[in-house]
């Protein structure tokens, strides 16, 4: 029998894995709890330090997956329970439901454009700066394209009666909605599985003092990247209430680096994040006032010391220094902190400021986890088997770690520790299936 | 010379990255020599340390917004008082603080008055000892005791305890300074002393929950009295629960549009934001308005830290000026604290501003009294 | 039959859409010769705008398709495999490049409107030529070679092996283990890395499926993915090791002393030594006097010396020829060379060394205490030797900040009384665990001072460190009786030769290069080949194992597989027209094209070549042409220009 693996999470790091996986000629399935694989990176903007569009290296692998003859989608599901040892997996994986019939949804839109809640639902996807329907896409190049009713907003499922009429329904050309839909379980078997569960940003409301959700324009970076997005709330203008701001302040190591948030650790993306946020202003507003307050500079990947170069050389101003706290003067925003190379504490005004938000395990994860065996690391993120040597391995045999779920990382290094646990996955299934060993063929001949 | 290597070791300073979170939120910093940042730097050096040409050591207010925003768990403010007490030590007391030093010792309060005028405040309101029996013992501030300007909040709390039908106490002529201040001054040795004697104090009335009408005092016998089994609560922690609990009905309106000064012991240091709120939204009539800065944002209005006694190296600027002129964005005509010491320096700075006939400074208690 | 083309222009959310006026161009483009129907969409490349183009050839019966958008290098594999899942020829598509080549570096709307519509009208002139291709496919050696026996290549080659498939392991030193061999401890984990590396090297030598070609070098590779021959040529020891007790009296009897580069230059060596610490013996024939001018006294000294008769002058050098299917290289990265900073002291005193002697000196307990134990001020110098235009490095070394940190730990945990100070720009500790090590770092009593370290100088028997603390503007200078060099890591000298090899690109700080950043860390231009380790730029062990790993996978696939596909679009020759004068031969990066003995013309091997089309241009008889770039394609493109 081929063995198959199992991939749970459909971020970059899942994709990865499933496609090296499948490639290998085994049977992937991938599931996803959102409707649609992508992950984080799909939220992204630019991506640093080449500022690739995000959504134009990512959309294609996201097509592959889609279109892989060894790779089954799950998306909209969830892993719920997890039984029997590596090489004999058995688990349960529950499909909740769309609402909406993926045969026969075009993904056209004709609901979304319908439905009463329009423009009304605070969008996850925009990092809450947009809105969108009840029943949605999370972004236009979702895969699969296929719409789904939020459950918890919809009027119906919620109150029982959407008007006269479904609106959404009626809207509907292809008939695809379906309201009688019901939650379904599936039972896999499989040899190996990958946890790729991915991250969430910082919440930047546990830090009052810098004013988030006090202030409207004080925003994370992750409300960044979709206000710069050509596909975001505001097709890609930094407008805030309408207007450009002149004075933008970036704050580093929000949620990082920081025992009062009980996080000591570094979340290796940041700096590089605002820089790369930082040149994007620039780029997008010439005269713009910059100015990035962090403590260390930790632009350490390939060609990240040369783009912090280029930002600073295009006149990005970096003063060393955490920024204590944020108030507000008149229509201005005041940032409060010292300049430790002066030794003198400063007021910087400022109309917009974004917060570099650390990455943090995923709340969710943990209940997976425990159906896993998997332990946490003392920093809450998923502990592989050894700090050292076996970044991808963990305690459980055919249980492998995949990206950010361990802890943070940018995506190259995601991809990289995406592709390891691929590596590990393939050994794994290949020893399961007592392949006879291929005789050593290579050697041609050998002269003296 | 000053060691500076059991400086760094006392006050973990090898945890300090020099990111300078503590000098950036520091309210003294901008208008004093005063750098958190750059103290922490010169322990980590060592080396020459003129102790006692740093006057502005004498600025910090202690109100611990450095500690906590520290990223590394530093506590900025720990090593100001430490070095403050290595000054006291030097024998070379500045001069304002001598005499409210020796008053404490002798008279038990700062204020250079006899210890047997303490309950003079509660003449004519019947107040028990605590030791006679009762579930709670009120502990009056050493200034809501002896100075007039803020005796009427332990006579407005008194009012309020009675109209819920609390069974209360005072600790009567033994109530002395809890020793706060003193600590933060760099008296570490007057400050044992009072807490010693002070816990033998109320185990002799068999006090078991203590409630205390400045922030100072509560955070004082919460956090730094060792964990002695007695109850404390900030009164008004104390009244917000009665609140909730239905225990007093309100027979008047309060009309006015207030806001509040979050006292940095009381907020920033031990959390405690929302139960003054919670009581000012309760009162009818109030309608309740916020600073910009105000919770874990709020700033200091320079009383703590024994600066009720020291005028600092810059008198020019007063953080309490500023304060009346953030309150008075808002629209408010009240401006409400739960502190004597925020309570005298805006009342104050009222004054020095012009102000005080467009905002009055009043503490909770006097206003949920005014309700009642 | 008429061509029916589509034309299909992307937005590119805001992408391409924002600077040229899409609709205007559907119009233009609607309007040319043979176009049946062109359409804009947000996204070409999302599913719904896929479904635009297949529909569109199922329904208006299609021949050739333009899609208007980005880089052919980002979407035309996409593109070519929609249109086949709709019944056409996947080569019978045209990309017209108005993102990177218009919207991206145009700022005027109306001239990059019109630049889109030139591109997309010579796309169109094209398309009409493009003739169909077949796929193919080629069948795929089951087995991988590894260059470099490092932390990588030792992790690349066992999940190879795990996996069932012969790995040949070549590593040009007589052992295994590489650069991290040299180290003595882990950070953050403080491990000892010869605890590490112990059991590790003993699986791979035992592994059954790997073959390990130590003291050797790859000498030739030719060939393509699946089907790669590599020749590599293999030193003799000269030392019997059956006979060879290890003794030792050949070494005191060897007259040759040159530095032992193992351990970091600190000690001499033989001619024969021992490579490692508990390596077997070996004749570094580079270095022996006999082998290289047949002078050791009358009979060399060492064979005089040995009892057991062990050593074999005669012993020759071996040439084996591999067969494999996908190649990794793990050769690794060189310590920078602090002479290079002549500023600050190496090589002129000492007491100055480099982190990479430190790691040496500290495995050995003596030496170490030796040189630390009377030590009462040591500073350590970061990024000597990276992020610093004047040795040319640009570039994050990533793993000095760390080294620094741990190596002060060593010597604080050692010698608690030496004060410990670390200069720096900023502290870099990114990895799991590594800001929580930074911070127990400087519990232990280690000082940071930030400044960058500009001169070391001697003062006596102290070495004076001048920087300028900037977190409170002074100029210092620090009486250091130690000063440990934090040196980043560089390319290796023969990287050039690794590239040559495999015709390898590099990146622009001298590291071999991936084929894209983000996404595709460990392919290269070539396909089958794979990067493992800090061959492509510095890395700290466990995310060089990550890598590793990573592109063991990559290997895994065409070899689990057993066949891959290989670019149909490739190029000709004309026999008629050949000359047989060989420029192409000589032209090509990929040894695609031959002369045939019989004939004097030239064959392309068609699995070989990439399409790149370098022969088209060298062929001075036009006897080449490439398929997708015939000259009646491109002067048809060029001809709707004009």
């Amino acid at each position: 029998m081929t063995q198959s693996a199992l991939v749970i999470g459909g971020g970059i790091a899942g994709i990865q894995t499933a496609l090296d996986v499948a490639d290998a000629g085994f049977k992937v399935y991938l599931v996803e709890k959102e409707p649609s694989v992508g992950g984080r990176m799909s939220q992204l903007d630019k991506t640093f330090p080449t500022l690739d569009c995000s959504a134009c290296i990512l959309t294609p692998k996201m097509v592959d997956v889609a279109r892989h003859p060894n790779i089954e989608l799950l998306t909209y599901s969830e892993v719920t329970d997890v039984q029997g040892a590596a090489g004999d997996f058995r688990v349960t994986v529950k499909k909740k439901p769309r609402y909406v019939d993926m045969t026969k949804c075009t993904g056209c839109g004709s609901c979304a454009e319908a439905c009463r809640l329009k423009g009304k639902i605070v969008d996850p996807f925009n990092a809450a700066l947009g809105k969108r329907s009840a029943i949605y896409v999370p972004f236009p190049q979702a895969v699969p394209l296929k719409y789904t009713v939020d459950p918890t907003q919809c009027v119906y499922l919620t109150r029982g009666v959407c008007g006269k009429t479904f609106r959404c329904k009626d809207a509907c050309k292809a008939g695809a909605i379906d309201f009688t839909q019901q939650e379904q379980c599936v039972e896999l078997n499989v040899g190996a599985i990958v946890t790729a569960t991915g991250f969430d940003p910082f919440n930047a409301t546990l830090k009052p003092e810098l004013g988030y959700g006090v202030y409207p324009n004080v925003i994370t970076s992750l409300q960044f990247e979709r206000l710069s997005s050509a596909s975001g709330p505001t097709a890609g203008k930094i407008l805030l209430g309408g207007k450009e701001p002149r004075e933008v302040v970036f704050i580093q190591c929000v949620g990082s680096r920081d025992a009062t948030t009980g996080n000591l650790y570094c979340s290796r993306v940041c700096c590089m994040i605002t820089a790369k946020h930082a040149h994007l202003v620039k780029d997008k507003i010439h005269d713009a006032r910059v100015t990035v307050f962090y403590a260390d500079i930790r632009a350490f990947g390939k060609g990240f010391e040369e783009f912090y170069d280029r930002v600073r050389a295009e006149g990005v101003q970096y003063r060393r220094g955490y920024v204590s706290e944020i108030f507000k003067r008149g229509e201005k925003l005041v940032i409060r902190s010292e300049d430790t190379l002066l030794g003198k504490p400063i007021e910087t005004p400022a109309d917009l400021v974004v917060l570099s938000t650390g990455l943090v395990p995923r709340p969710e994860t943990q209940p997976l986890a425990n159906l896993l065996g998997l332990g946490n690391s003392a920093d809450g993120f998923l502990a592989e088997a050894h700090a050292k040597l076996r970044p991808v391995d963990t305690a459980i045999d055919g249980v492998y770690l995949a990206g950010c779920a361990q802890g943070p990382k940018d995506i190259p290094d995601t991809v990289a520790h995406a592709k390891a646990a691929a590596s590990a996955a393939i050994v794994r299934l290949r020893r399961s299936e007592q392949w006879t060993v291929i005789s050593d063929q290579f050697t041609l001949s050998t002269t003296h | 010379m000053l060691d500076t290597e059991t400086l760094v070791q006392q006050f973990d300073l090898l945890a300090c990255i020099q990111c300078g979170k503590c000098t950036g939120g520091c309210p003294i910093s901008p208008k004093s020599a005063l750098n958190p940042r750059a103290l922490i730097y010169h322990m980590l050096l060592g080396g020459d340390f003129e102790l006692v040409s740093r006057d502005e050591l004498w600025d910090c207010t202690t109100c611990a917004t450095c500690g906590m925003r520290c990223p590394k768990g530093v506590k900025a403010y720990d090593l100001i008082i430490g070095l403050r007490g290595q000054w006291i030590e030097s024998g070379k007391i500045p001069t304002t603080l001598r005499a409210p030093l020796t008053a404490t010792l002798n008279q038990g309060n700062p204020l250079v008055l006899p210890r047997e005028d303490r309950t003079l405040w509660a003449d004519g309101l019947d107040v028990k000892n605590v030791a006679e029996g009762a579930e709670m013992a009120l502990f009056t501030c050493c200034e809501n005791a002896y100075d007039p300007r803020v005796q009427p909040m332990p006579k407005a709390l008194v009012r309020i305890l009675r109209a819920a039908n609390i069974a209360f106490g005072t600790l009567g002529l033994d109530e002395q300074c809890c020793g706060s201040e003193i600590r933060r001054v760099g008296e570490s040795g007057l400050f044992e002393y009072l807490r010693d004697d002070n816990l033998e104090k109320f185990q002799a009335a068999g006090v078991k929950k203590l409630v205390t009408t400045s922030p100072h005092c509560y955070n004082v016998y919460k956090n730094e009295y060792g964990s002695p089994g007695i109850a404390v609560e900030h009164y008004t922690q104390t009244v917000a629960r009665l609140i909730a609990e239905d225990k007093f009905k309100f027979g008047k309106k309060f009309e006015a549009t207030v806001t509040y000064q979050d006292p940095c012991f009381l907020g920033k240091q031990n959390g405690v934001y929302d139960e003054p709120r919670a009581v000012l939204k309760a009162l009818p009539g109030v309608k309740f308005v916020e600073m910009d800065r105000s919770r874990e944002r709020s700033v200091c209005c320079e009383g703590g830290g024994g600066r009720m006694w020291l005028e600092g190296t810059n008198t020019k600027v007063r953080l309490a000026n500023d304060r009346i002129a953030q309150a008075r964005e808002t629209g408010a005509t009240v401006l409400a604290t739960a502190c004597p010491f925020c309570f005298l320096t805006l009342s104050d700075a009222v004054v020095a501003t012009g102000h005080e006939n467009d905002l009055k400074v009043m503490d909770i208690a006097q206003i949920v009294n005014a309700a009642i | 039959m008429k061509p029916r083309i589509g034309v299909y222009i992307c937005h590119c959310g805001l992408n391409i859409a924002n600077t040229v006026d899409v609709e205007a161009t559907r119009e233009f483009a609607r309007a040319l010769p043979n176009v049946s129907v062109a359409r804009n969409y947000t996204y070409m490349c999302s599913d719904p705008g896929q479904a635009l183009i297949t529909n569109d050839i199922r329904e208006l019966g299609l021949t050739h398709v333009v899609v208007a958008s980005c880089s052919p290098r980002m979407h035309e594999p996409t593109f070519r495999a929609t249109i086949h899942k709709a019944g056409l020829n996947p080569y019978c598509l045209e990309m017209a490049n108005i993102r990177e080549q218009c919207a991206w570096v145009h700022a005027d709307k109306k001239f990059a409107t019109l630049k889109a519509m030139d591109l997309i009208a010579s796309a169109v002139a094209k398309v009409a030529w493009l003739v169909p291709l077949q796929t193919r496919e080629v069948g795929v050696t089951q087995a991988a070679l590894v260059i470099g026996g490092g932390i990588a290549g030792l992790h690349a080659a066992l999940d190879i092996a795990d996996a069932g498939f012969p790995v040949a392991l070549v590593e040009k030193q007589p052992y295994l283990g590489g650069r991290v061999a040299q180290l003595y401890t882990t950070f953050p984990t403080q491990e000892r890395v010869a605890d590490l590396l112990a059991p590790l090297i003993a699986r791979v030598t035992q592994h059954p499926h790997i073959r390990v070609i130590a003291n050797a070098k790859v000498e030739q590779i030719e060939g393509f993915i699946g089907n790669f021959r590599a020749t590599v040529r293999t030193r003799p020891a000269f030392v019997d090791a059956t006979k060879c007790d290890a003794c030792g009296k050949c070494v005191d009897a060897c007259p040759v002393s040159v530095p032992d580069a193992f351990n970091a230059n600190l000690t001499p060596r033989r001619a024969i030594y021992r490579p490692t610490p508990n390596a077997p013996l070996v004749v570094d024939a580079t270095q022996c006097t006999y082998i290289q001018d047949r002078v050791c006294l009358s009979e060399p000294r060492c064979v005089a010396a040995c009892d057991r008769h062990a050593i074999d002058f005669s012993q020759a050098e071996t040439v084996s020829e591999l067969n494999v299917g996908a190649i990794i290289v793990a050769t690794g990265a060189s310590a920078f060379d602090a002479t290079l900073k002549p500023e600050l002291g190496f090589g002129a005193a000492a007491n100055v060394i480099t982190s990479l002697q430190f790691e040496r000196l500290a495995a050995n307990p003596a030496e170490f205490a030796k040189a630390f134990g009377a030590a009462k001020e040591i500073a350590f110098v970061s990024c000597v030797g990276s992020r610093d235009a004047t040795t040319g490095n640009a570039y994050c070394s990533r793993v000095c900040c760390m080294v620094n940190a741990k190596q002060a730990q060593i010597v604080k945990q050692q010698f608690p009384a030496a004060r410990v100070t670390i200069f720096y720009a900023d502290v870099r500790a990114f990895g799991k665990g590594h800001e929580e090590f930074y911070d127990a770092v400087r519990q232990s009593g280690v000082r940071y001072r930030r400044g960058y370290v500009s001169e070391v100088y001697r003062r006596g028997a102290k070495m004076i460190v001048r920087a300028e603390d900037t977190l409170i503007q002074k100029p210092l200078e620090v009486e250091a009786d130690l000063v440990v060099l934090g040196v980043g890591l560089t390319p290796r000298a023969e990287t050039d030769e690794v590239a040559n090899l495999l015709s390898l690109p590099r990146s622009g700080d001298g590291f071999l290069l991936e084929i894209h950043p983000k996404l595709r860390p460990v392919e290269t231009a070539v396909d089958g080949v794979f990067l493992a380790g800090t061959c492509q730029g510095p890395k700290d062990i466990v995310d060089t194992i990550a890598q590793a790993r990573a592109a063991a996978s990559s290997a895994l696939a065409p070899l689990c597989r057993g066949t891959v596909k290989v670019e149909s679009a490739t190029s000709t020759v004309n026999d008629e027209m050949c000359a047989g004068c060989g420029l192409c031969v000589a032209t090509c990066p990929y040894g695609a094209p031959a002369l045939n003995a019989r004939t004097g013309k030239t064959r392309v091997n068609a699995v070989l070549c990439k399409g790149c089309g370098a022969c088209a241009a060298a062929c001075p008889s036009k006897a080449i042409q490439v398929m997708q770039f015939t000259p009646r394609q491109i002067l048809s493109q060029i001809a709707v220009l004009a």
